[in-house]
């Protein structure tokens, strides 16, 4: 079975900080991880392959430094790695990134199964995954929770609803987005390691995948982010003490502010 | 510290650092409370290739010396020196077969241990045989094309659990230490079984049984070595295994600086935090000081293990008695220095000094090591 896993650099949920005076991510000195729900993607890749046999290939699109999670998912054993990388591509929303990964795709060839994580933790659209399917034109299912039985024609899986999870059979070629439930991911191991230290990957630009200038980066964004800004603080709680009638008195007191 | 490790070893040393951080330290208060062996980390640590690293490449393994064993049990042992025991027991157990072993043996044993398919024990120590290893009274009498074992092992470690155990038994009595032989005893043999999981004080997620040998009978082939050569490579195995249980101590030492440190910043008292008074900061620093000294040494000790020196059995044995002191020593400081809460089962410092115990103990006392150093000095100083 032919896996591509679709990977997402993205700033560590545990380090984010605001820019106090410009609202927006302050991204300097932030550990950069591979999005969670994408490692557990990889790894079922991994261990379906284990299986099945074929290959894992991992695809991220972003700057040359998002080669480091394509060596992490090395070292936990997929196979090869592909970058789309250029500076055509900044400032694309969900829409234009996943036309971007439909054209990598076709150009990587060759597939039945695509992973996605269910959504990134840092833009938390979870819409890139079913977009994908929907440019390539194959099925989708997403908030995969188990895979019960695969085979290079077709899955049999539940998929996480909010009371229980429904069974789905689909044939293949399908893409799937993946809860953490799913599996847990492997530690990196020394071979693989080792193998991603010599690794050299693919790098796609916007004319190796033939994208149209007018699909991709900001031009191909319909979004537009227009203020980025943390919620306003809740107001303050005060807990009254004293007899019931000490407490009434104290918070008639607190209300007539209002009046 | 920066101990110039190459860029191989910092690999190791992440691998079993994440092995620790994510699956070691979130069970290890479970595995000890309910003596349960770590079965699923122990095949994380195999799919890490963990058990693969002191395994020579062309069976299968990376080949790795001492001290890349000592990074990875350091880690290890900073979570769980229970699981770290049972890691570093595996590898006891198949280097008498990669010391001594036949072409066939290591092809035929090798590769599963590396692959972590198979786990290994190493079976020494008996009721009457423990620093004294002369008294070993298992037997092994060469009958037709098969070896009979006959006689109870104590005390061993993985027992049980393992797949493979080097057992070392008496082929002729009247030889006295040159009478010895090791063999390879697989887990099913007939005549074989194992005792019931001995109840410890610590490293209770190892497992520690008996081997019970009843006219076990062996093909021919599972001798490790010559005959009558089971002593020098027990020798050379411990010598080359003993900075692994020091690593276990550095690991030990490292978790208890940690915690306490940690605990001491965020605990007040008259008003401040206690890490601000010099009575603790005194045994913290102390604390630090010897754990920093002991790195260095088992560091030291096994770089000149790996250059395969004649003389290793005085630094083995060295570096084993600074480092497992060190840990007995700096966990009781940091139960003493959490106090009350130090003692309590919900911190983790408790575990680690009823742990630190055994490193004191187990592949030979420190007094047996100080004999050993002592020995070895009275040898020098005739020579001057």
């Amino acid at each position: 079975m032919n896996i591509i896993v679709c990977i997402k650099q993205v700033p560590d949920a545990k380090d984010v900080r605001l820019d106090p005076e410009t609202n927006t991510l302050a991204r300097e000195g932030v550990q950069s991880i591979m999005n969670p729900y994408d490692q557990h993607a990889l790894e079922e890749a991994v261990s379906l392959r284990e299986q099945l046999g074929g290959k894992v290939t991992v695809l991220t699109m972003g700057p040359p430094q998002a080669e480091e999670i394509l060596k992490q998912a090395i070292s936990c054993g997929a196979d090869k790695g592909v970058l789309v990388s250029d500076r055509a591509f900044a400032g694309a929303d969900t829409w234009a990134t996943s036309y971007t990964l439909a054209k990598a795709v076709e150009k990587i060839g060759d597939f039945d199964l695509i992973l996605c994580g269910k959504q990134a933790i840092d833009g938390d659209t979870a819409q890139v995954g079913p977009g994908l399917a929907i440019r390539l034109d194959i099925p989708f299912v997403t908030c995969i929770q188990n895979i019960r039985e695969a085979s290079e024609s077709e899955l049999v899986m539940e998929r996480m609803m909010d009371d229980g999870y429904d069974v789905v059979a689909v044939s293949c070629p399908v893409l799937l987005t993946v809860v953490k439930d799913l599996n847990t991911p492997r530690v990196p191991s020394l071979k693989g390691k080792m193998k991603a230290k010599k690794a050299e990957f693919t790098v796609l630009s916007a004319e190796d995948i033939g994208a149209d200038a007018a699909c991709i980066g900001l031009a191909g964004s319909p979004t537009q982010v227009v203020d980025v800004f943390p919620p306003k603080p809740r107001g303050g709680r005060a807990i009254l003490n004293g007899s019931m009638e000490e407490q009434i008195e104290q918070l008639v007191e607190k209300l007539a502010v209002y009046l | 510290m920066d101990y110039f490790l190459s860029e191989e070893q910092h690999m190791i040393v992440e691998i079993a650092q994440q092995l620790t951080d994510e699956r070691i330290i979130p069970n290890r208060a479970e595995l000890d409370e309910k003596d349960e062996f770590p079965r699923e980390i122990l095949k994380s640590m195999a799919q890490a290739d963990l058990f693969g690293v002191p395994i020579p490449e062309e069976y299968g393994g990376f080949g790795g010396g001492c001290l890349d064993i000592v990074l990875a049990l350091e880690q290890l042992g900073r979570g769980c020196i229970g699981i770290g025991t049972a890691f570093a027991a595996s590898a006891l157990g198949v280097y008498p077969i990669i010391i001594a072993g036949s072409e066939e043996l290591k092809k035929k044993y090798l590769p599963p241990v590396a692959e972590g398919k198979y786990f290994a024990a190493f079976g020494l120590t008996e009721a009457n045989a423990g620093s004294d290893a002369s008294g070993i009274q298992t037997t092994a009498v060469l009958d037709g094309d098969e070896w009979v074992l006959n006689g109870t092992k104590q005390w061993i470690t993985n027992g049980g659990e393992a797949e493979i155990y080097t057992v070392i038994a008496i082929t002729d009595k009247s030889k006295g230490a040159r009478g010895a032989s090791i063999f390879v005893v697989e887990a099913g043999d007939p005549g074989f079984t194992c005792g019931p999981k001995e109840k410890k004080m610590g490293i209770r997620a190892s497992s520690t049984t008996e081997l019970i040998f009843k006219d076990c009978r062996i093909p021919q082939d599972r001798l490790v070595g010559r005959k009558g050569t089971g002593f020098i490579t027990v020798m050379k195995t411990l010598d080359s295994s003993r900075p692994g249980i020091a690593a276990l101590g550095l690991g030990i030492g490292q978790a208890c600086v940690d915690e306490a440190a940690a605990y001491a910043k965020q605990r007040v008292q008259f008003g401040k935090p206690i890490i601000s008074f010099q009575a603790i900061q005194h045994i913290l620093a102390d604390m630090a000081i010897q754990l920093e000294a002991s790195r260095a040494l088992v560091y030291a000790a096994a770089k000149h293990i790996d250059a395969h020196p004649k003389d290793m059995s005085k630094v083995s044995s060295m570096c084993k008695v600074m480092a497992t002191d060190m840990a007995m020593k700096v966990s009781v400081d940091a139960v003493q220095v959490m106090g009350g809460y130090g003692y309590m089962r919900e911190y983790p410092v408790e575990k680690m000094m009823r742990d630190a115990k055994i490193l004191q103990i187990y592949e030979g006392t420190n007094q047996v090591q100080r004999n050993v150093i002592g020995q070895e000095l009275n040898k020098e100083y005739s020579r001057k």
